[in-house]
């Protein structure tokens, strides 16, 4: 067993799980030492395989009797160490909880395990001519609890939302064992959407009940290729201000687009130092208007060359370059850095000119791909591992960009998560007041600490078990802890 | 300490007028569901709540926001009252980023005036603007959502950043004037729907969208359900039992096309004032192409009563059925029809009107309907929503009706509710007992 955890904590796990959903072989264990984020690395001390919520719920509560930390993983694609294990914890994985469980046209809902991944729910609703809307770049894998712990974008937010806008009700088990519903109708605060996006902190989504959206009647996606960034951005201005909210809206600058091509032979136009796709849909009247706002927009903003899909096949060539771009940064790159930061969309031609002389400044590549509509941008800071002092180099530039974020006023996160990776960014955005104010809802959830504890926050709060009656003035302002003013 | 009620008022008054706020006594006017406060303080910005807050946790002093006060009743009395914090100085609009699509403004603002400063810009905030004076922290802190909340969500679904101050003085902010971010816990949601429970919030940023171009009802009148000619609910309506050919107003299928169609409209609603009589439904289209999109929901409609389109809403549209006596219910969507007509076979004179595609539907009967009636309404009427995968909320009611009842059903999350209250008013001292599960 993992020698961190405490004797018989694997067999008291034992009585509710069978002896293969219990896994303490070493070598097995590192299958599962990182998510996404695979510089952190920590062997787990045993590592679950639940199938019911009623099993997760019984090891949790063994894990609060024994008073060790659990961490909840689905597929392991974050990006952000929200998955990292415990030493000396249980990692319980949801691979086994894959059901869909209902599909409801007529409510245009679906209720799914957590282990479900975030395309199947789509390829189960696709012929009743519904889908699952947000739609991270990772959908093929990474699985729906993972995404409600993350509050997960994808390329379609921009028009539609973020997981939060899509799930209705969640069944969770909370961080002491009990199995309790949490949804949209209630009456009362919003636990719902406080849990969503909380990284596996508050406990485990154990069923998910996610709104189904129609189908728009019509898709339409065009590809303008320009010289720059800065015309495909003052294209980008020109759109929203123009008052249109296309579905997807998506920039790519020249060093990604060649990594796409060596990667995967997209064929974008040719001498393009950036590329803007953008995806219209719905009503056909509503698209055939926007679309020729769109062209003449591109068009008067300097885009050399326009392509429009006419058919599923040639959207997904269009998409092809911009989905592999992460992965396809590998080819011209031996190692990089994904970074996921937000900017008022407005700010973005001064911070991509800034983080230019970033890159120049510190001899450090960026490639960038963004979500152009909503300013979160994904720098590929690229470096070569195998050079002195590049690693810490591309930290630094990787870090600064965080700065310039939070400089105009937008956040070290858009969609990744703050996990380990980012805790200690979070000062920058957040007060000690901010993060002790959030931690309060911690300490209703979880006032023990177990569920994934050294997450988010970079500090963690001590919560107390019972609160007291508290008067006069706030105890971390009398210990000197925290500023109230 | 000291102990505020012996010490008398002086004091505290002078601690109060301390804060540099302005402060004055309290007026008969100024009572919360018939709890009077001593004293009502008008702070301009979040430092002068925040200092509020401090003298109030030395002198545990009691305290509720209030907004417009247009549904201050709404809810139980609070245990409590000793200071209201009236945020109708709270009234700027801090930045309206209008490339961005963004605007920050003080949570007192009305949601009119804000209507207001974004059509300037082309822009508004989608969620229907309430009764007049409604203040954007009284549309957080009730959670009540008007038509669009089909298309475009409700007013958590827009909210992208928070500042509040608790009862202990803390101020704390989530979120921030970005639409994508997910650093940290998200206290907006946790605020919204918390009827000053937990904090008073002083600023919100929220998410925007263009004015559309254009919009269009599309009004039909579906007939009365019963034989033809009777116009009568049969009074052993099953809210489950399948619907009878000609038995109106085959509102299910009616929702469901509606909500499937193409034309994509933004809002799907009902109201039916008298069993006896039929309900309406309405739907509104917006954006390009209005007109051809609402001629294609007329063709849907027609099916099921005569429709028209019109250029302006219904003199209904986006009000709560009633004043004195609201319930809210909620079922999956498939099931309004049945919800519909479990409310109306009860007998009793309701009033419904809501949302047909999201099925949340308020409720209204008449005040002198009887404690016993209303008792037996509720129970009844929450077994057969229960039955349909949903529930029943009483908004208000005046106290001798809503004392025969709970208030708010069952609900699951009461504990973690609960000790979310306590771990951010340990104290009890903001608008205690005012919400869920008297927390
Ligand atoms: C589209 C729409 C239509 C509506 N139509 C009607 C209608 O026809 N009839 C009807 O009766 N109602 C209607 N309402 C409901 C109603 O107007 C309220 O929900 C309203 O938003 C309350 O705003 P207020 O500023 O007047 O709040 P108040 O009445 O002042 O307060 C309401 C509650 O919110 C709390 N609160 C207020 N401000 C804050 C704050 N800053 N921080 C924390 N808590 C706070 C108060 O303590 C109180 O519990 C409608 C609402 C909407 C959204
Ligand atoms: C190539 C690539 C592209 C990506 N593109 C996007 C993108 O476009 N948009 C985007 O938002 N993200 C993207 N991501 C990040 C990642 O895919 C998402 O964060 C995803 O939601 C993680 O899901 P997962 O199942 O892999 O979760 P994991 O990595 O296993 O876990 C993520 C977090 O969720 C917690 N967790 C997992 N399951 C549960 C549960 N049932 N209950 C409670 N907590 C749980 C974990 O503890 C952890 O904190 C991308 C990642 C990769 C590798």
């Amino acid at each position: 067993m993992g020698t961190k955890t405490p004797d018989g904590l694997v067999r008291r796990l034992l009585e509710s799980l069978d002896h293969r959903a219990v896994i303490t072989d070493p070598v097995r264990l590192r299958t599962y030492e990182c998510d996404g984020l695979t510089h952190h690395r920590a062997t787990p001390g045993v590592v679950v395989l639940p199938e019911t919520a009623e099993q997760i719920a019984a090891v949790v509560r063994v894990c609060n009797e024994y008073g060790v930390p659990f961490v909840a993983r689905g597929a392991g694609t974050g990006l952000s160490g929200g998955a990292l294990p415990r030493t000396d914890g249980v990692l319980i994985v949801t691979s086994r909880m894959r059901r869909i469980l209902s599909v409801d046209v007529a409510d245009r809902r679906a209720v799914v395990e957590p282990g479900v991944t975030n395309l199947a729910i789509t390829e189960a609703v696709r012929d009743l001519g519904y889908y699952y809307a947000p739609d991270p770049s990772s959908q093929q894998v990474c699985t729906i609890g993972g995404n409600v712990a993350e509050n997960s974008g994808g390329a379609h937010c921009l028009k539609y939302g973020f997981t939060v806008n899509h799930v209705l009700a969640l069944e969770i088990v909370t961080p002491d064992g009990d199995i309790v519903e949490l949804s949209n109708t209630d009456p009362g605060y919003d636990l719902l959407g406080a849990f969503v996006g909380s990284e596996g902190t508050l406990g485990i989504a154990t069923k998910i009940t996610v709104r189904l959206t129609r189908a728009p009647e019509t898709v339409t996606t065009l590809l303008a290729a320009f010289d720059g960034i800065e015309q495909g951005g003052q294209a980008v201005s020109a759109i929203i201000g123009g008052g249109i909210v296309p579905a997807a809206i998506e920039m790519m600058d020249a060093l990604a687009i060649e990594a796409a091509e060596a990667a995967v032979a997209c064929a974008y136009p040719e001498g393009a130092g950036a590329v803007l796709i953008v995806e219209l849909d719905g009503p056909v009247p509503e698209v055939t208007h926007q679309f020729d706002e769109v062209t003449r927009i591109c068009r008067e903003n300097g885009a050399f060359e326009l392509r429009v899909a006419a058919d599923p096949a040639e959207r997904a060539a269009i998409w092809k370059g911009r989905k592999s771009a992460f992965a396809a940064v590998g080819r011209i790159s031996p190692a990089y850095i994904v970074q996921d930061g937000v900017v008022p969309r407005t700010a973005l031609p001064e911070v991509l000119a800034s983080i230019d002389r970033l890159s120049r400044e510190y001899g450090i590549r960026v490639a960038n791909v963004f979500h152009a509509g909503d300013g979160n941008l994904h720098p590929l800071v690229l470096f070569d591992d195998a050079e002195a002092g590049a690693g810490e180099r591309a930290e630094l530039v990787s870090g600064k960009i965080l700065d310039l974020c939070v400089e105009h006023g937008g956040s070290i996160t858009g969609e990744h998560g703050v996990g380990v990776d980012k805790s200690r960014y979070m000062p920058k955005m957040f007060s000690d007041n901010d993060l002790d104010t959030m931690q309060l809802v911690r300490c209703a959830f979880d006032p023990r600490g177990l569920s994934n504890p050294g997450k988010v926050f970079p500090t963690p709060r001590l919560c107390g078990e019972v609160p007291g009656v508290r008067k006069g003035v706030h105890p971390l302002v009398e210990s000197g802890q925290a500023e109230q003013f | 300490m000291d102990a505020p009620h012996e010490t008398g008022g002086a004091p505290l008054a002078g601690a109060l007028h301390r804060t540099g706020v302005t402060i004055r006594e309290a007026g008969p006017d100024d009572a919360v569901a018939g709890v009077s406060p001593r004293w009502v303080a008008l702070p301009e910005n979040t430092g002068e709540v925040a200092a509020l807050m401090r003298v109030s946790a030395e002198h545990d002093l009691a305290v509720t926001p209030v907004g417009g006060g247009t549904r201050l009743h709404w809810g139980p009395p609070p245990e409590r009252c000793d200071l209201l914090i009236d945020t109708c100085c709270l009234n700027q609009v801090l930045e309206h980023a209008s490339g961005d699509l963004v605007v920050r403004v003080q949570a007192g603002l009305t949601m009119d005036s804000l209507a207001e400063t974004l059509a300037a810009e082309g822009q508004e905030l989608s969620l229907d603007v309430p009764l007049d004076g409604a203040t954007v922290g009284g549309v957080l802190a009730t959670a009540v959502a008007g038509p669009r909340r089909f298309r475009h969500g409700t007013a958590r679904d827009l909210l992208i950043g928070v500042t509040v101050v608790l009862a202990d003085g803390t101020t704390a902010k989530s979120g921030g004037k970005v639409v994508k971010n997910v650093a940290g816990y998200d206290l907006g949601k946790l605020f919204t729907g918390s009827y000053g429970t937990l904090g008073v919030i002083t600023e919100a940023a929220f998410r925007l969208h263009p004015i559309p171009d254009d919009r269009r009802w599309i009004i039909a009148e579906l007939p009365a359900p019963g034989t033809p000619g009777t116009g009568a609910v049969r009074g052993d309506g099953r809210p489950d039992a399948p619907e009878r050919p000609g038995s109106p107003p085959g509102l299910d299928v009616l929702a469901a096309e509606l909500a499937a169609s193409q034309a994509e409209p933004s809002a799907i609603e009902v109201d039916w004032p008298d069993a006896r009589g039929g309900p309406v439904v309405a739907v509104l289209v917006e954006g390009t192409a209005a007109d051809a999109r609402a001629r294609a929901v007329r063709d849907l409609m027609a099916g099921h009563g005569t429709a028209r389109i019109t250029a302006g809403p219904p003199g209904w549209w986006g009000t709560l059925p009633g004043e004195d006596v609201l319930l809210e219910v909620r079922v999956p969507p498939s099931r309004a029809g049945g919800a519909l007509r479990a409310i109306m076979a009860r007998g009793l004179p309701a009033h419904v009107r809501g949302s047909l595609a999201t099925a949340a539907l308020q409720v209204t009967l008449p005040p002198d309907v009887g404690g016993s009636a209303f008792a037996e309404f509720v129970s009844r009427v929450r077994d057969d929503l229960g039955r349909l995968g949903g529930g029943l909320t009483v908004l208000t009611a005046p106290q001798e009706l809503a004392d025969r009842v709970d208030r708010w059903g069952p609900v699951g999350a009461l504990p973690l509710l609960r000790r979310v209250k306590e771990r951010f008013d340990p104290g009890r001292r903001m608008s205690p007992g005012r919400s869920v599960g008297g927390i």
